[in-house]
């Protein structure tokens, strides 16, 4: 709390990005954990609350005659505009913020203050949600080919290295060790993903040490150990999923690729993806064009294209692809890296797995794939999102594009992924949110001197308890498109790589289809389901009825008694499934509804323990002004939003409205 | 039959047709007076492909050594490959298809021949006729009345037989104003919104002239829709620029001076060669084989395609807005009116009136705001994407708007009664089509060309049954509101349905659509049972108690 010079400030202004017209006053409170404002319109009581682990930059602007403006950009892609009236308070503001986003323990992050109300057993539980060894056995590892190793117990050979990695059987000790020595930052390989089918593999590591001309037995052998676990081929991939310059750069300092004289059975090959600097570049790029106001057709296709990230994110993708065609049809066993391996390698393996195995596109098996081949293999979190103050060079938006690319197959493949895009995009929210303990530090070896687990919760719980709101209503786990290896379409599908308005323009409301199929699809499903159970109630009433009425008069009574009775509970409840009521029921289905102004304590509190903004749409505020359209596919009040911004929002519209 | 003289060759054994997605097959292409017809060989799954003739855009040759190459490029975007064994038996074909894709007499176009294989419900030429229109409307007002001044197409020759005019201007007056109107098409009511009484009228330019002309009998006319006190706007779908121009040439735009009621407001809607070659564009983007993502992005971009539907987008909610919210009547014109205007005034219905979100609404549109309100159809669907020969009067108008409607539709999902099929059955039917309903610039050529008695209309075809459940949108659930679209950039998109049709496998969205209508048949199998149980339940307890009190 010693970091914030001004808890509260009022009159407040906060502009609609798209209308200034549009703006709200209120008062402006900062908390140890959130930014929050409250309007003073005392009918919507709107309130928008913004971690401060989610503010990427905060701005102050030339003071003006109506005051000092604030402009508060977030990792979540919520851009916030305030107008403070004095502007010494607005100077208090910005500098206690700029301290606020930038903590330099881990134990000022939001997750060792955050508490759900969970007793220390359900939060043990919580974190064995999603357990790796249980992911290899089902992966059919460890088998005859595969081990687990314990070389890296203490993380004694590699730091940034889970202390369980599997390994081919022949690998020994001695060759793991000796293949880390020759590997930057001695990320030898280790295997991601197993295919069962055919026994071919998809293994990681990281750039070898080769320079011009070095060489290495042991990873020669350790490579020949790869293959040889895979006996249907005789040779295996290596794929550097650098551009061949920036590989080829690399040497000069004593690193490099694979001389493929050097590895017998080795076919090596580039898919050129660039690296976290020109990907950083690229999206603060690509926000531009999302934030320009009232950008023409031209503008956006022109800085769309100029940005290059769907450049960037086709290139992950075709990365992905190459590796789970080899894998999958070939039946060739591949072996991937970057420079560290730990970014692009990360991404191409997991898109991967997500194309081959259908296990990684449910929920639960979502999950698991991040915590395999991010979490556990030491991506670095921390650095690469910015959670503590540190090196703005190291911030790049890496598990982003992965998480992007998923949205992309969702699109080609509607049937074939058991969550909705709602999923990704809260996962995208808690990778910056801090709130859980999941996404900490730059490995397991931090997390684990940290106590993570001790200390905070699992994101993976929580998600899993509300699975409910991230379903897709269209998938069905015995679809072909469910089932089986995904193939995405390699060239020419440039047209399939869509910008998504749904992540970056989250939060301009006004820019998404005003009717979410996903919702529509999803109350009915509810209901169908009532419809179920009421159909089970209402047969066993009439089987009652029946063998009632063969009965005796006596008896009969009674039971008669009892079916009303009955009866009276199940036409309540099918007054519930009657058209007109069903709207009623609808507005308060989908349970991420935003009453972040919660009816317990409406008052504002500004203790950490009321902030039960788990929920990444409780703290915003665009969804509460949208509720009723987004709620309302079904319900007559839908439909009815006032007239975007955009309608008729230039100079002759304000001509006339003059 | 004169056909007979164009097929040099009647049929063609060996033939090998090549598409995207699906493997080659052998076959036999026979040509007959309006159709390529393709049938496969092979005994196990037998496959026929029909072709109108009047769907070919353009065709091309191509040899090696004696095996020819036909490329056939369709009206509806699609491009299949021949190939025919036999340099001169390739030649004749191509000539042929070459000669009975561009007949140039109407009379000899498919839907004059097309004898229909079902039975007819509902005639579609009588099924939607201005006075049922007209019937609705004095239901709720009486300031209009049907003219029948032009029921021999004198006055306005792409006018229909009769309009609505307000019941306070009489016909004579009607004739000046006519001559006072580019191509005499005087304002008449489009819309009336029954909300708050507010209309839109559409009309051409006025022919003020470089001298500043003005014709009292015009000020009246349009003032007569007006409330007392009321202002009203007038859409101009060009630029102030090219407006100004047209006086030069004896047209223009409505002087504050003579109407100081109105507010004029200019919003540009390109036309004519600047929207073919938009299409043009776009659909050699969207046919690009190469693997950049960059120069998609920046041919789809310079194609413009998306930048005229936000124009025109924005122009419609404009409309919509003048009138719903600013409770202000208004009148759209362009030049001729027959085409930027169509597109204003029929999108903005879309999003004020509910009743043209349903499939017999929607129809009723086409009818009312594109069919009988002049829109050139046979000159602007002559040639799509794929011709060579650039005349200047053809465009895809039509297109744009249906474009238009499926962003809408897009944006507001369970708002429609219709799909995303349904809108690009119209798009071909404009282009080609077994009916006549698209033939003809005018309903004043439709009348000489005798279409009613002489061809089926689309519509008979359309409101069967089996035909309907087609083009239903399951999601779909009535909403009386007035929906307001989007127009900022991320929320446009390329129509993938039309654009990327034939060169995206489709197998996975099908998919999902059918999941879709499954999940929703489900629910409402589930509820009819639940009701008939309980009507049954509900009936056996008062029989019970009946029998009780006995």
């Amino acid at each position: 709390m010693e970091h914030i010079r001004m808890p509260k400030v009022e009159n407040v202004r906060l502009l609609d990005r798209l209308s200034s017209r549009k703006a709200v006053l209120g008062t402006l409170y900062l908390t140890a954990t959130h930014v929050i404002f409250a309007e003073n319109d005392s009918e919507t009581r709107k309130e928008t609350w913004v971690l401060h682990s989610q503010i990427s930059s905060i701005e102050k602007q030339a003071t003006t005659a109506t005051g000092c403006p604030l402009l508060i950009r977030c990792k979540n892609f919520q851009v916030i505009q305030l107008v403070i009236p004095q502007e010494r308070d607005c100077h208090d503001i910005y500098i206690s913020l700029i301290r606020l986003a930038r903590p330099v323990k881990y134990e000022e992050l939001y997750c060792f203050s955050f508490n759900p109300k969970l007793d220390k057993e359900e939060r043990e539980q919580g974190w064995k949600l999603v357990d790796l060894n249980e992911e290899y056995n089902r992966m059919g590892i460890p088998n005859s080919y595969w081990q687990i190793s314990d070389v890296n117990r203490d993380y004694g050979v590699c730091d940034s290295y889970p202390m369980e990695v599997y390994v081919p059987k022949s690998a020994t000790a001695h060759i793991i060790v000796g293949s880390s020595k020759f590997r930057s930052r001695r990320r030898f390989p280790a295997l991601s993903y197993y295919y069962k089918d055919n026994n071919a593999s998809i293994c990681r590591s990281s750039q070898p040490l080769s320079g011009f001309s070095a060489r290495c037995l042991e990873d020669e052998q350790m490579l020949q150990a790869i293959r040889k676990a895979n006996p249907g081929s005789d040779f295996i991939y290596v794929v550097d999923t650098r551009p061949k310059l920036n590989a080829m750069a690399n040497r000069a300092a004593g690193k490099g690729y694979e001389n493929e004289d050097n590895y017998s059975n080795i076919k090596f090959q580039f898919i050129g993806i660039e690296n976290i600097h020109v990907m950083r570049n690229s999206l603060q790029k690509m926000l531009e064009v999302c934030e320009l106001k009232s950008p023409s057709m031209s503008d956006f296709l022109w800085g769309l294209e100029n940005s290059g990230w769907l450049k960037h994110i086709k290139a992950i993708m075709d990365a992905g692809i190459f590796v789970a065609k080899a894998v999958a049809e070939e039946g060739v066993s591949v072996l991937v890296h970057c420079s560290d391996g730990w970014d692009r390698t990360a991404q191409v393996c997991s898109v991967a797995s997500l194309l081959l195995d259908p296990y990684y596109r449910t929920v639960k098996g979502f999950m698991v794939l991040i915590e395999k081949d991010w979490v556990s293999f030491g991506h670095k979190f921390n650095h690469r999102y910015g959670n503590l103050d540190g090196d703005p060079k190291e911030i790049s938006p890496v598990i982003d594009q992965f998480i992007e690319c998923v949205w992309q197959l969702m699109e080609q493949f509607p049937c074939a992924f058991e969550f909705n895009e709602r999923f990704l995009i809260h996962i995208q929210h808690h990778i910056y949110s801090c709130q859980f303990g999941n996404f900490l530090c730059n490995s397991q070896k931090e997390r684990r001197e940290l106590n993570v687990q001790e200390r905070t919760y699992s994101l993976w719980a929580h998600l899993w308890k509300t699975r409910a709101d991230y379903l897709n209503p269209l998938y069905r786990s015995d679809r072909s498109q469910t089932q089986g290896t995904l193939h995405p379409r390699m060239a020419p599908c440039n047209f399939l790589y869509k910008f998504w308005s749904g992540m970056y323009n989250r939060f301009e409301k006004g820019l998404h289809p005003r009717q979410s199929v996903t919702d529509y699809l999803m109350a009915v499903k509810e209901e169908t389901q009532q419809l179920e159970e009421e159909l089970e109630v209402l047969g066993k009433r009439l089987a009652n009825l029946q063998k009632s009425q063969l009965n005796d008069n006596r008896v009969k009574s009674k039971q008669q008694d009892q079916s009303e009775q009955l009866g009276l509970s199940a036409s309540n409840n099918s007054l519930a499934n009657t058209p007109q009521e069903y709207s009623n029921d609808l507005k308060s289905f989908p349970s991420r509804s935003p009453s972040q102004g919660d009816e317990e304590d409406s008052a504002l509190i500004l203790t950490q323990e009321n902030l039960k903004s788990s929920d990444p749409d409780l703290s915003t505020n665009s969804d509460q002004e949208s509720g009723v359209e987004d709620l309302s596919c079904r319900s007559l009040s839908g439909g009815g939003c006032l007239p975007s911004e955009d309608s008729g929002k230039d100079s002759d519209e304000a001509v006339f409205l003059a | 039959m004169e056909f007979a003289e164009l097929i040099k060759t009647p049929r063609a054994d060996n033939v090998v047709l090549h598409r995207p997605f699906y493997l080659a097959v052998e076959g036999t292409l026979c040509l007959t007076g309006h159709h390529l017809i393709f049938s496969s060989r092979r005994q196990d799954n037998a496959e026929e492909l029909w072709l109108l003739h009047s769907n070919i855009d353009s065709i091309e040759k191509r040899f090696v050594g004696s095996l020819g190459t036909i490329i056939i490029k369709c009206k509806d975007l699609r491009i299949i490959q021949l190939d025919i064994p036999g340099m001169e038996e390739c030649l004749n074909i191509a000539s042929s298809i070459e000669a009975l894709s561009t007949l140039d007499s109407v009379t000899l176009m498919y839907p004059f021949f097309y004898r229909p294989m079902f039975e007819i419900t509902e005639d579609g030429w009588r099924a939607f006729l201005p006075h049922q229109e007209f019937e609705l409307l004095s239901s709720v007002t009486d300031e209009w009345r049907l003219s029948c001044i032009n029921k021999d197409f004198s006055v306005c020759p792409s006018y229909p037989p009769v309009v609505t005019v307000p019941k306070s201007i009489d016909d004579e007056a009607l004739r000046k104003v006519a001559l006072f109107r580019h191509g005499s098409r005087f304002p008449v009511l489009s819309y009336y919104h029954q909300k708050n009484g507010m209309v839109m009228m559409r009309s051409s330019q006025p022919l003020t002239g470089t001298n500043g002309r003005r014709c009292k009998e015009d000020e009246k006319l349009i003032n007569a829709t007006l409330r007392p006190g009321k202002r009203g706007y007038i859409i101009d779908t060009r630029s102030l620029n090219v407006a100004q121009q047209a006086r030069a040439k004896g047209g223009g735009f409505e002087q504050e001076a003579h109407y100081p009621q109105w507010r004029r407001i200019h919003k540009c809607i390109e036309r004519f060669n600047i929207l073919q070659e938009s299409l043009i564009k776009l659909v050699e983007a969207c046919n690009d084989q190469s693997h950049n993502m960059d120069r998609w992005l920046s041919k789809l971009e310079a194609s413009n395609w998306l930048t005229h539907i936000k124009e025109i987008l924005t122009a419609a909610c404009l409309a919509a807005q003048c009138i719903d919210r600013e409770g202000a009547s208004v009148l759209v014109h362009g030049t001729e009116g027959t085409d930027s205007t169509l597109q204003v005034t029929s999108l903005a219905q879309i999003i004020l009136d509910p009743r043209c979100r349903t499939i017999h609404g929607f129809e009723s549109l086409v009818v009312r705001e594109w069919l009988q309100a002049g829109h050139p159809f046979q000159q602007r669907c002559a040639q799509s994407a794929y011709s060579n020969s650039k005349q200047k009067w053809e465009a895809p108008v039509f297109l744009l708007f249906l474009d238009c409607v499926w962003q809408i539709l897009r944006q507001f999902p369970c708002s429609f009664e219709f799909n995303e099929q349904f809108l690009i059955m119209l798009f071909e039917h404009a282009y080609a089509s077994q009916f006549g309903t698209f033939l003809g610039n005018n309903e004043n050529e439709r009348s000489k060309l005798k279409l009613p008695q002489k061809t089926m209309s689309l519509w008979s075809w359309v409101n069967r049954s089996e035909e309907l459940s087609k083009f239903q949108n399951p999601l779909f659930e009535a909403n009386s509101l007035v929906i307001w679209p989007s127009v900022a950039p991320q929320s446009l998109q390329l129509w993938e349905g039309v654009f990327l049709r034939w060169n995206r496998p489709s197998k996975f969205l099908d998919e999902a659509h059918e999941e879709m209508i499954n999940i929703i048949k489900y629910n409402k199998e589930l509820q009819a049972k639940v009701n008939a149980l309980r009507r049954q339940l509900a009936e056996m307890e008062t029989d019970d108690r009946m029998q009780e009190n006995l």
